[in-house]
């Protein structure tokens, strides 16, 4: 029988089975799952509105960095930049966004990074399959989230895509990550 | 439309015209094949730029066509490109793009490389006692040689030297590399995607100013208004294009940026970069600060480099073949070597909204290209016309062919030496 004693007791390996129990956690997760749906869906306006002001997308390319600002990244966005770019995915005149592959997309094997009541930060591994004029494309990434409680919604502060092929060569492609 | 160009089968350089190429230069791989024996194994194909290996020891790797090559600076500082492949059975000797390293050893049997390419040991040697000397097995050495930091490098040991290639290109280069404001140029960083289509393609897409405000409306509406206006070469006469000359060419999109150590002060500085000019006039000389704020968006024009290179503005777009119909490009950003931290990030910023797989700018240009392929494929007898601004091209005093920058002389200049090159003898 399991108590709640052990479930609360981390693991040598720094694993707590019941982190992702934490309803803050429930909801992020809820939240990035609901992230994803609106990305493969191409609903970019909906999707600009779940972030906080302070918020920062990043698509590095260094695999092992945190300072984003001082490297080449593919993706580093503020608000003024994700306004930009929502605009330029949706109003029609950019030829890779209309013609971008249909995508479906699975995240799962969450960890709980950090949790301090009001913030959770949580890693995760997503597969993209898209599809677009005869040929299936493959991207795996490492996902970092920092979700921020506002008035108890939860919100996207920080997104950190790293793709296992950052280095290399990544398709140029019309939809997001 | 008459399509001469395909009567003549005395070898594919006939199906290149002053004004149109075949088709099937983007399509049929035999063309392909030979392009990679008769231009990339035989002309010289850029390799790095000197920043990317600035001290002893450093390396890294480059492709030239399908040959792996490593670019090093060996112990007495000078540059080598080897083949990358060990002379017992064949196996890579380097695998990380880059890095640093006091010589090279192959995972497969140990034999050991120095920085200059010399074997400089055997494991067991027992086995090879009279017969062979290490000396006579170095690691395969291409010419190499440098003009600006550019390096470049060719498997034909008989070739020009570089500058004779170059040519009229050196100038271009001169003038490009006066971005960095008084600082030399260093590399920054690169992005690097593939696109379903022929590598002359891109080729051509530097020198082709006409698809600018089509293929990029979505970048210009994103920038500010100077920025878009500083861009706006369709009805600028003084925005024009030169064939240099050996496939070279320029293209010339801010006339007023193009030699950016002559300034007659009349132009003002962008008000997005305010911040970096109150931040840099803390500690520098007003003179100072405006010489490097101007350079901000890199030099005015693309330089293009057959085969495979371009010095575009503020940024290297190299271009490497990876079958007729896949290529894969690296835009490798710049800054000031030495230079203000700031200056740099913004360059960085700079260079993101525009390239990368995730820019404002090179998907559409990769959706472009993709769809010249898709095209090409029907009809592949059918000319691509390369004919635009023939009406207006004159001939300067430096001998240069010019037109407008929205013309198509620059990709003529790169069919006329690809034209050379791939003749039968």
């Amino acid at each position: 029988m399991t108590s709640e004693s052990t479930l609360t007791a981390p693991l040598e390996n720094g694993f707590a089975s019941d982190a992702l129990l934490d309803p803050m956690v429930s909801k992020a997760i809820a939240l990035i799952w609901h992230e994803a749906t609106l990305l493969d869906a191409k609903n970019y306006v909906a999707w600009e509105a779940l972030w906080t002001p302070g918020g920062k997308y990043v698509i590095p390319i260094d695999p092992d960095t945190d300072d984003f600002e001082s490297g080449l990244n593919m993706i580093y966005d503020d608000a003024r930049m994700r306004r930009m770019r929502v605009t330029r995915l949706t109003e029609g005149y950019s030829m890779s966004a209309v013609a971008s592959a249909r995508t479906a997309r699975t995240i799962s094997r969450f960890t709980v990074t950090a949790n301090d009541g009001e913030c959770v930060t949580l890693r995760s591994a997503q597969i993209i399959v898209g599809f677009k004029r005869e040929k299936h494309l493959l991207l795996a990434a490492d996902l970092e989230h920092r979700i921020s409680f506002v008035d108890g919604e939860p919100r996207l502060d920080l997104k950190v895509v790293r793709l296992v092929n950052s280095e290399g060569a990544v398709t140029a492609s019309g939809f997001l990550l | 439309m008459s399509t001469p160009l395909m009567e003549n089968h005395d070898g594919f350089s006939a199906l290149a015209a002053t004004d149109r190429v075949a088709g099937q230069l983007y399509t049929d791989p035999e063309i392909f094949e030979a392009e990679l024996e008769k231009i990339f194994y035989k002309t010289w194909v850029w390799v790095a730029h000197e920043s990317e290996i600035p001290d002893k020891g450093n390396f890294k790797k480059a492709m030239i066509g399908r040959q792996p090559v490593i670019v090093t600076r060996d112990r007495k500082g000078a540059l080598n490109v080897l083949l990358n492949r060990c002379r017992h059975r064949g196996a890579s000797i380097c695998e990380p793009d880059k890095g640093k390293a006091n010589g090279f050893t192959c995972p497969y049997h140990s034999w050991s490389y120095s920085l200059d390419g010399q074997l400089r040991g055997i494991p067991y040697p027992e086995g090879y006692e009279g017969v062979i000397e290490k000396k006579d097995m170095p690691l395969q050495k291409l010419r190499v040689e440098s003009y600006a930091g550019m390096v470049f490098a060719s498997f034909n040991q008989d070739i020009e030297p570089l500058e004779d290639f170059l040519g009229d290109a050196k100038l271009w280069m001169d003038r490009f590399m006066m971005q960095g404001a008084g600082f030399g140029i260093k590399v920054q960083g690169e992005h690097k995607f593939r696109f379903d289509g022929n590598w002359k393609i891109q080729l051509e897409n530097t020198t082709d100013g006409y698809h600018f405000p089509i293929v990029h409306r979505s970048w210009m509406a994103s920038v500010d208004a100077e920025t878009a206006d500083m861009l706006s070469f369709m009805t600028d006469e003084n925005a024009v294009t030169h064939a240099l000359g050996n496939g070279h060419s320029v293209a010339i999109m801010v006339p007023e940026h193009v030699e950016l150590d002559a300034d007659d002060g009349t132009e003002e500085l962008q008000e997005r970069f305010r911040h970096i000019i109150d931040e840099l006039s803390e500690t520098m000389p007003a003179d100072q600060v405006r010489r490097i704020v101007r350079s901000m968006h890199g030099a005015g024009f693309n330089l293009n480099l057959f085969p495979n290179v371009a010095m575009s503005m503020s940024f290297f777009r190299v271009l490497r073949p990876i079958s007729v119909n896949e290529t894969e490009v690296q835009h490798m950003a710049l800054g000031l070597d030495g230079g203000p931290e700031s200056v740099n990030r913004e360059r960085l910023r700079i260079h993101e909204h525009f390239q990368g797989p995730f820019g404002f700018g090179t998907p559409d240009d990769a959706e472009a290209w993709d769809r010249v392929q898709r095209g090409a494929n029907g009809n592949p007898q059918m000319p691509i016309m390369v004919n635009r601004g023939l009406n207006r091209e004159t001939t300067g005093t430096e001998g240069w062919k010019t037109s407008h920058v929205t013309d198509e002389s620059g990709m003529r200049e790169s069919y006329s030496q690809w034209k050379k090159m791939m003749g039968n003898d």
